[in-house]
């Protein structure tokens, strides 16, 4: 009887699988699979494998060729880019400047467009002859090379994005490594290697397999259990069991974002409190959180406290603004200074998740000895968004993912009248700083200019900034070239996996 | 008994008819609006304005319901928000799924429960007996998210006998769909096997103080064939009805096990429409699944009707 128990599992286990084959697990399934239209962030995972950009960035967040060989600013507003030679589509058609015309284009026009917002600054392009085009900007934007690096940057077909229309995120062509095999919703995304790929010596990989797979314990079973290659946004409290594992292999890696605090300082129609009224009692609440102690505590110390929006990775972090340590009595002291009635009670709106709420019992604690009483209002995420854009809240602690320029971390959020601005923060001095950082083509030029706003803002406060959260991979020892990039973007090139 | 009939099938349309409000009010009691979740990171007023139109959002609600109701009528259940599938077909391909591993789950409940308490019920206040009561207690109280976390740690992780989560169809590999399934199955079947022990055994403790098992015993009869064939198949009455009810728990059960196993059925479909506000797919499995159990009611009262003549007289 156990024998033959045994034969009919080995019969079971026995699937075919084929060489050469990297099966990721992936925190979400992804959404449409259309450049112009893709919105997740697995979907730019799954994106790196099918399509290929015109700039990419490399682990030191420097712009790199990828379907462009090189570009140049001739004046503020004109961008000139050279293109790949030889580089042809998954469906055979030729990759030229119409090519690249085509998707600018459809970025800006298409229904639903996600990428109109990102390229908003494109007044058109031109093809001046088949391996070069001219991007002409409304406005000088330095930004907009970056946007080039994801999304953005991808060349779709224009034979398939035109035959199939609004399909084409279920059938996508594009330049990439791997060609489009099959997808089952909420369960697999099969790519399989394209041979005509322009940069073919680079890839190893037979086929790739993205697994979503949403619980974080259940992901660690099967790169365990040798369900999955590798896997994806691990929590810190995993660290430990995969450090133990000697199968595994664990990579953290830095990433563009931030997570903090936005402070309602003018928006909705509610009663203003100390809290909006005066930046003094907002220095106090900053002074009265330790960062380092808060990561410590909740993440395990896995995450990086900053107090500005850009991580200590990016070309645009200024090391003179490091994080401030706690002082309980300056706290108190600017309480005092701005004359307000303590404890002083704020309410805190987190979303409904077991480290929000830990995070939120640990500001709790350290804030009660400055003199605040912060009362915490776990709310579910979508309805704490709608919450933080009509002004229904005093505090909200929400993260974003990052982007690649500083810009994208800082413009929409702090500049006057700009959609993801919660906190409704108006400032002349900080709209000067990150209008001129936009203008200013130079690094070190943007990195000084960043670095007077992160002193501004740190001393207005419409977000105090936490920490910058890591993505904690892990994957079999068999898996081999994984490079890490701060955009936690997986890149197959190079990539292998021993049989 | 056709004015019976007739009446119990004109019922069914404004039934279908409340339940297409229902399942409509349901978009209106989830919290947030969608067309932030859907607009991305960025949250770029164009497209936020752009969904709204597309989701009628922008309309008032009894339009919008009217909307929806027309093309529901004309078989439209709508696209999928996030990966732009049409809904029909995402019912189409999930069911079948949900289906294989109700099955499964419901056969290794049989297996397990009736067998079960039929030995409970023979050894009364045995060990079996105690130890049947014991396995089937902790069967009614162990969630299916924990034994089968726990399950894919020991079978999959320490072990490694069969794969972790996943699914392959039947027809694509028989080996690898039987793999895939057998372990959520398990977990699925488990409550419902305890369950199912439990009243084969009180089923059997009646049954086997009868007369007529008295008499087949005094006939000499061996004890097999007193229990099996005498005493089981007269407590099997209502331990058949019972399993046919419990079908229903299996299918709601399937949302949690499909989550653990992460297996694309129809449970998981509904649960990542629901966290990602996908409302057409949201309203379109809901519909469907309350279209199936209106009308398999409805087929019930009928077959209720032919079976028993004073039914019909009625």
């Amino acid at each position: 009887m156990r024998r033959i128990l045994i034969a009919c599992l080995g019969a079971m286990m026995a699937g075919p699988v084929a060489a050469q084959t990297l099966r990721i697990g992936i925190a979400d399934d992804a959404d449409m699979l259309d450049p112009t239209l893709g919105r997740t962030f697995v979907g730019r995972i799954v994106f790196a494998s099918l399509c290929d950009k015109l700039l990419d960035i490399d682990e030191k967040l420097a712009i790199v060729p990828q379907l462009a060989t090189g570009y140049e600013w001739t004046d503020p507003v004109t961008l000139v880019m050279k293109l790949r030679p030889n580089v042809v589509f998954q469906d055979g058609e030729k990759f030229d400047a119409a090519a690249v015309k085509f998707s600018l284009d459809r970025h800006l026009s298409m229904q639903g467009s996600t990428r109109r917002g990102e390229i908003a600054t494109l007044d058109h392009v031109d093809v001046v002859d088949p391996l070069t085009v001219k991007l002409v900007l409304k406005s000088a934007s330095s930004p907009f090379l970056s946007q080039l690096t994801d999304r953005a940057g991808m060349i779709v077909s224009p034979k398939a994005a035109q035959a199939l229309g609004g399909d084409f995120g279920n059938h996508p062509v594009c330049a990439g490594p791997f060609k489009f095999t099959e997808r089952v919703a909420q369960d697999r995304i099969v790519l399989d290697k394209f041979a005509d790929y322009w940069n073919a010596g680079a890839i190893k990989l037979q086929r790739v397999v993205f697994r979503p797979i949403p619980d974080n314990t259940v992901r660690l079973a099967n790169l365990q259990g040798g369900a999955l290659d590798m896997a994806e946004r691990f929590q810190p409290s995993d660290v430990e069991v995969i450090g133990k594992d000697s199968k595994l292999k664990m990579v953290m890696v830095g990433g563009l974002g931030y997570q903090g605090l936005t402070f309602n300082i003018a928006n909705g129609s509610q009663k203003r409190t100390p809290m909006m009224q005066d930046a003094r009692v907002r220095q106090a609440f900053a002074l009265s959180i330790d960062r380092a102690a808060l990561v410590q505590v909740v993440y395990n110390g896995v995450h990086t406290p900053v107090a500005q929006a850009v991580p200590p990775s990016s070309p645009f972090y200024d090391p003179a603004v490091p994080p401030a340590g706690r002082d309980v009595a300056r706290a108190q002291a600017l309480l005092k200074e701005a004359g307000v009635k303590t404890p002083v009670t704020v309410e805190l709106m987190l979303p409904n998740a077991p480290d929000q709420r830990q995070t939120g019992e640990v500001i709790q604690s350290m804030a009660a000895e400055a003199g605040f009483d912060v009362k915490l209002r776990t709310t579910e995420f979508v309805t704490a968004l709608k919450a933080s854009t009509s002004g229904e809240y005093e505090t909200f602690s929400i993260g974003w993912s990052g982007r690649t320029d500083a810009d994208g971390n800082l413009y929409n959020f702090v500049h006057t009248g700009m959609a993801l601005n919660d906190s409704h923060y108006s400032s002349k001095e900080a709209d000067d700083l990150l209008d001129q950082a936009r203008a200013v083509t130079d690094i070190g030029a943007r990195r000084q200019l960043y670095g007077k706003l992160a002193q501004v803002l740190n001393r207005d406060l419409p977000i105090m900034y936490l920490y910058s959260p890591k993505n904690i991979f892990a994957m079999t020892a068999k898996v081999n070239g994984y490079v890490p990039v701060p955009d936690w973007i997986i890149r197959p090139q190079g990539m292998t996996v021993a049989p | 008994m056709k004015g019976s009939l007739g009446a119990r099938f004109a019922q069914v349309i404004p039934t279908l008819l409340l339940v297409t409000i229902l399942v409509f009010g349901l978009q209106q009691l989830m919290p947030g609006d969608p067309a932030m979740l859907l607009a991305g990171e960025e949250r770029d007023p164009a497209v936020l304005a752009q969904i709204r139109t597309q989701l009628w959002l922008d309309r008032p609600l009894a339009l919008q319901y009217l909307h929806w109701l027309g093309n529901v009528l004309h078989g439209d259940l709508g696209q999928s928000l996030r990966i732009g599938l049409p809904v029909s077909q995402l019912v189409l391909t999930k069911l079948p799924v949900t289906l294989q591993l109700g099955v499964m789950a419901f056969i290794f409940a049989v297996c397990i429960g009736v067998p079960t308490g039929v030995m409970s019920a023979v050894g009364r206040n045995g060990v079996w007996d105690h130890l049947a009561n014991l396995v089937g207690l902790a069967g009614l109280s162990t969630p299916n998210f924990w034994l089968g976390i726990m399950l894919i740690l020991l079978v999959s992780v320490k072990l490694g006998w069969l794969p972790p989560s996943g699914y392959v169809s039947l027809a694509e590999d028989w080996r690898q769909s039987l793999a895939t399934t057998v372990m959520p199955a398990f977990v699925l079947g488990n409550a419902i096997a305890a369950i199912l022990m439990r009243h084969t055994r009180s089923a059997m403790l009646t049954a086997l103080d009868q007369d007529y098992v008295r008499t087949a015993r005094a006939k000499g009869l061996r004890e097999r064939v007193v229990v099996l064939r005498h005493a089981l198949r007269n407590a099997l009455v209502p331990v058949v009805t019972l399993g046919a009810l419990e079908l229903g728990t299996l299918l709601s059960g399937a949302v949690l096990t499909e989550q653990v196993f992460t297996i694309p059925g129809f449970g998981k479909l509904i649960v990542d429409a629901v966290f990602n506000r996908d409302y057409p797919v949201v309203q379109g499995v809901v519909l469907v699944t309350a279209t199936v159990y209106v009308l398999l009611n409805l087929l019930a009262d009928v077959l209720y009707v032919l079976i028993n003549p004073r039914m019909r007289a009625a």
